[in-house]
């Protein structure tokens, strides 16, 4: 996010308290990725660059269909590629790897610095470089592993789930340029009911841990995603159950504003002293200590 | 297709063999989806390798490169012994009870008529039973005569057992029974089943007879002319299928017309030679549509060449250049490496030029060493592209692939900057053989032309040197009809008005002469306007009615489908005749109703057919016609006595075997396919080159294009070549994911990353453990030097289909070695 947007915001980093002013009445929205019927072919990985003009990065290939081992400052997208042993065939799992714009967003919490990380009324979790003080906390924060700090700006960077596009009324650009329908946009409720209705019909063919991937751990994610393998998220390269970790918590629900509170106290302690023994008074005009050095 | 891709989404069983189409066609591919997720379609792939499409399958079989049709002739076996076909219409709608001539043989591995020096057969030995001077079509409905067709395909598939299946194929027998239970599921009335393949199917020694196995499959099944049925192949680039329906290949004019040969002198004598007769003199007597081939071929001449072509001229048909030998690229290149060309009449020298267009014989010929050595026999050669080609800087090509000293090469290299699909306007013809059009996008940068305007500087400039010297034969180029406002750069708008047919003189109504169908100078409705003494012109008939009075239909986007079954036939124009599933009189039984009601193709309301354009006179009723219009007997094809190689597909090993064949070890591979004798025409045995290697392409890349993007996104996504290696054959070699590995085939050798995979594994063929491998082919010495790569067909062979003369890409073979 380098343009304001006009968005409502729900949430802030660097504030101890939410900063939801409730003005408007605004659905979460959610990405929508249907793994099943996720083919790999990359349309969204080229959609993303091409829509936020993410600068060419050299790739090689080291013997794998996947463009880059993780995601990178300049690549917000990827899409993961993994073989497995099952049912005593073979299972070739894609699942597209990008921001999962939080319920509770860990980034959002770790982040120091006000602004630099917020989370809209309509769930999107977006960075502001312009706040941002690259402080990597935010790293720490995310259990899925996405912000990238980018070498040459200094800054942190992911996918804002196009905020400038969603705030206009298009879809985001990975969804627009998927061939196949597997991935979806909307409302987080439409989202989780269409996920809900597709792991009906794979438990129905037999995939009977088929589920929806909206992990509790982090309050649901703002992209769920349908998984045929639920009983096994890590093959996907998904985290199990997800959480933001304790130390961040801890952080941020405690030390934090006992930190603010220890400031707090300081300056009360200070105003009290204040007016307890007023202003700390110079007497004379060559009253200062070092002026007044006693003689040898 | 005979469907099309939305159709697709009609199916409840879809076989993706021969192709992969959620790699090369990712866009249709959705129809797939959407019949898994509507109808709980079952999606059923055969593939040497776990691909894409198969990573979203209900069922992969792993298979053989180059096996497919005992595979298939295997399915067919299963659907007649457990009598999961759809005997009905086998009976109304197959040649299944056609009784065939006593001198049909199959021996050993050879079909009767086979001229052993020739390698050729002779097709008149398949015939069917009757005299077609006297007699008709003998027919026995109860298909119990054991010389009908159904007994006859009964008893050639009786070899292909399950386990001769899994000898064959390396499929495991399990497997194979899974594929072949959800499969056949489709041999009832109220089921329909697709077949979709790609050049996984065409690019073999026995190519054609894959096809062939899988439509005798849908025939057999019931699932030819019927909404979520058909034989679909999917096209290769966006408007393969336009230049294949306009002349692509020189055996054919536009709409598939014969190109004549030297011996046809007139009209008349080709007329007898092209026009199909049929014996049926049954109640249900056949259209034989073919029969209307004058109207399309005196069409064609007179917009060629307009008022010159007159009846007493025989419309100028002996303007059209007669065919005096084979002149398909790939002969065209041998006859250019060798310097020499065996034509009707004796020897004559090799081609001293060459013209490419849109095309990069280095790159996507096979045997690539012979390429850029034909290529350095020439004179000249001009290449229209937008980038430059390996063909285009052939005389540099590393030695690798057959490079030389290029002050050696005397060949002058022309380079017309062409626009590319972007930057000019036109029609695209898809895989559903829908006319498309679209615009212009951006003008093309520097001095690059589209391509109508590269031919018509070309042509006027022939012609204009054909006016001042003469020459030997200036009537063709004199008289051809170019009428066009910009004769410098023809609007593709009129080219295609041109191709779509009008009337030149006003046509009378053939049900009230008193009426005129058409006045003279107005576009025609469709082909069955066409007249054949002259008085219209169409340029193919096949895509009449694309441009009438109302307009350019190509242009037509509405998404109204009142079918419900995604016909749209107000949204762009699909040949023939706007009609979106070909054969569709099948879809209904002989009363005229739907096989399934759910799904009607056509149907019979007491009047008139309704539904899709019916493939069919539109009132006549049921009963009338047999449903195949264009073939003689009015019957679809189980026996199909007009191919090359056999009437009934048989398996035969690729033209470099893996296997001597189980089936009849003294004819291994196809005896009819082709291949060349130069001394770069060298093919390997498998003791010296025991893995058998496939080739394919990658959604990230566009053929050969790609790799001149400089610092481009899908040089990013893709970044360079790999060979897929199964985990075991890697192990066994010492070779690690991510290192360098070298394939060497008898003609050249290649090196690139080694992608160790599961998808690929390893096979029990004839009771022995043998590998796959196979690699993609988009990179080439040309282009951005980042993105340059190995030149895949370095390896592939010059062998061919002998109906179609394609080569064999897709199953050779080949050693690895740790590079």
């Amino acid at each position: 996010m380098s343009v304001q947007q006009n968005l409502e915001i729900r949430r802030s980093s660097g504030a101890v308290w939410g900063s939801l002013s409730g003005m408007r009445s605004v659905p979460t929205v959610s990405k929508y990725i249907d793994t099943t019927t996720c083919i790999g072919c990359k349309a969204c990985e080229a959609a993303c660059i091409e829509w936020n003009d993410l600068r060419h990065i050299a790739t090689e290939q080291t013997g794998t269909y996947q463009t880059l081992p993780t995601l990178h400052a300049e690549y917000w997208n990827l899409i993961r590629f993994n073989e497995r042993d099952f049912d005593g065939g073979l299972a070739w799992l894609m699942r597209k790897d990008q921001c999962m714009h939080c319920e509770e967003p860990g980034c959002l919490t770790a982040c120091p610095a006000p602004g630099a990380i917020v989370q809209y009324a309509n769930g999107i979790v977006d960075v502001n470089p312009d706040q941002c003080i690259g402080c990597r906390y935010c790293e720490t924060g995310c259990p899925f592993d996405v912000p990238r700090f980018h070498q040459t700006t200094g800054k942190m960077a992911k996918c804002t789930l196009c905020v400038d596009r969603v705030s206009v009324g298009l879809e985001p650009a990975c969804i627009k340029a998927c061939p196949t329908g597997c991935l979806q946009f909307g409302t987080k409720d439409d989202m989780v009911a269409l996920g809900l209705r597709r792991v009906d019909q794979l438990k129905g063919n037999g995939f009977t841990h088929a589920t929806l991937y909206n992990p509790e751990g982090v309050h649901g994610t703002g992209v769920v995603t349908v998984l045929a393998h639920g009983d096994h998220p890590e093959w996907y390269d998904l985290p199990a159950d997800p959480h933001v970790p304790l130390l961040v918590k801890f952080w941020k629900s405690i030390l934090r504003p006992l930190g603010g509170i220890a400031i707090f106290g300081a300056v009360i302690g200070a105003f009290a002293h204040y007016t307890r023994f007023g202003p700390r008074e110079v007497k004379g005009a060559d009253a200062t200590p070092e002026r007044n050095l006693p003689e040898a | 297709m005979t469907n099309g891709w939305v159709d697709i989404k009609n199916a409840d069983v879809i076989l993706a063999m021969g192709g992969n189409a959620a790699e090369n066609h990712p866009v249709g591919f959705k129809w797939f989806l959407e019949a898994k997720k509507t109808r709980g379609a079952k999606l059923v792939v055969v593939d040497p390798r776990f691909t894409r499409t198969a990573s979203v399958a209900d069922l992969y079989a792993p298979i053989r490169p180059g096996t497919d049709i005992a595979f298939l002739n295997g399915l067919i076996r299963y659907a007649i012994e457990k009598k999961r076909y759809h005997e009905d219409y086998v009976r109304l709608h197959t040649n299944g009870p056609y009784v065939v001539g006593e001198k049909y043989a199959f021996n050993e591995g050879l079909f009767s008529g086979f001229d052993e020096a020739k390698k050729e057969y002779a097709k008149d030995n398949w015939a069917y039973q009757g005299d077609p001077k006297t007699t008709s079509y003998e027919l026995d409905p109860t298909m119990e005569n054991p010389r009908c067709v159904f007994q006859l395909l009964k008893a050639h598939v009786d070899r292909y057992t399950p386990e001769m299946v899994a000898r064959i194929c390396g499929t495991p027998k399990e497997t194979f029974e899974k594929v072949a239970e959800i499969v056949t599921s489709t041999g009832v009335p109220e089921k329909a089943g697709t077949i979709t393949y790609a050049l996984g199917w065409t690019q073999h020694s026995t190519g054609v007879q894959m096809i062939r196995a899988g439509a005798v499959l849908q025939l057999l099944l019931g699932n030819v002319g019927r909404p979520g049925g058909g034989m679909n192949a999917f096209r290769g680039h966006s408007n393969i299928q336009g230049a294949t329906d306009t002349a692509g290949t020189f055996e054919i004019l536009p709409g598939y017309l014969k190109t004549p040969t030297g011996q046809l002198a007139t009209l008349q004598a080709y007329y007898e030679n092209a026009v199909p007769t049929t014996m049926n003199k049954q109640a249900w007597a056949t259209m034989n549509y073919w029969t209307n081939y004058p109207k399309f071929m005196v069409s064609l001449l007179k917009a060629t060449w307009g008022k010159a072509a007159t009846k007493d001229n025989d419309w100028g048909y002996e303007w059209l250049p007669k065919v005096d030998g084979n002149y398909s690229w790939m002969y065209i290149f041998d006859d250019m490496y060798r310097g020499s060309s065996t034509r009707v009449g004796g020897k004559e020298p090799g081609p001293e030029g060459f013209i490419t267009f849109g095309m990069n014989p280095v790159g996507l010929g096979p045997n690539s060493k012979k390429m850029v050595a034909a290529l350095s026999k020439l004179k000249w050669l001009v290449v229209v592209e937008n980038v430059e080609t390996e063909t285009a800087r052939f005389w540099n090509a590393p030695k690798e692939y057959g490079g030389a000293d290029p002050s050696k090469i005397q060949t002058e290299v022309f380079l017309l900057p062409a626009a590319s699909f972007a930057e000019k306007d036109g029609t695209f013809t898809n895989s559903a053989r829908w006319l498309q059009w679209k615009w212009k996008a951006l003008d093309p940068p520097g001095q690059s032309k589209a391509d109508q305007e590269i031919l018509a500087r070309t042509f006027l400039a022939v012609r204009d040197l054909y006016k001042k010297e003469g020459g030997a034969l200036p009537d063709p180029i004199l008289n051809l009809s170019w009428s066009y406002p910009n004769p410098v750069n023809p609007d593709l708008g009129e080219v295609l008005k041109e191709m779509s047919g009008k009337a030149l003189a006003d046509i009378p109504d053939p049900k009230d002469t008193a009426k005129v169908l058409k006045t003279a100078g107005q576009q025609l409705d469709g082909f069955g306007q066409l007249q054949d003494d002259g008085t219209t012109m169409c340029g193919n008939w096949l895509h009449s009615g694309v441009y009438t009075e109302a307009g350019n239909n190509a242009q037509r986007r509405s998404t109204a489908d009142p079918t419900g079954l995604g016909m749209f036939h107000n949204w762009a124009f699909s040949w023939p005749a706007n009609r979106r599933i070909m054969y569709n009189r099948a879809s209904a039984d002989a009363d005229g109703k739907p096989w399934d009601p759910k799904r009607p193709g056509i149907a019979w309301n007491g009047e008139k057919w309704v539904g899709d354009v019916p493939d069919m006179k539109p009132d006549a009723p049921p009963g009338t016609f047999g449903a195949f219009i264009m073939l003689p007997e009015g019957v679809a094809r189980l026996y199909a006595p007009s191919l090359n190689d056999g009437p009934f597909p048989e398996h035969y090993e690729a033209i470099e075997a893996a296997i001597v064949n189980p089936l009849h070890p003294k004819v291994t591979s196809n005896p009819a396919s082709k291949r060349f004798s130069s001394d770069k025409d060298i093919y390997g045995k498998k003791e010296d080159f025991p893995i058998v290697c496939t080739t394919y392409r990658l959604t990230e890349h566009f053929h050969y294009w790609t790799q001149h993007q400089h610092k481009g996104t899908l040089n990013q996504l893709q970044p360079g070549f790999f060979v897929e290696l199964p985990e075991g054959l890697a192990k066994e070699k010492g070779i690690a994911n991510g290192s360098q590995v070298k394939v060497i085939s008898a003609r050249g050798e290649i090196q690139g990353v080694a992608m160790v995979t599961r998808r690929l594994q390893q096979l029990t063929i004839d009771g022995k453990p043998a590998w796959q491998i196979g690699f993609p082919i988009h990179w080439g010495f040309a282009g951005d030097p980042n993105h340059t790569g190995p030149l895949a067909n370095t390896l592939t062979p010059s062998a061919m289909d002998p109906n179609t003369w394609t080569p064999e890409y897709k199953a050779f073979l080949v050693r690895v070695e740790k590079a």
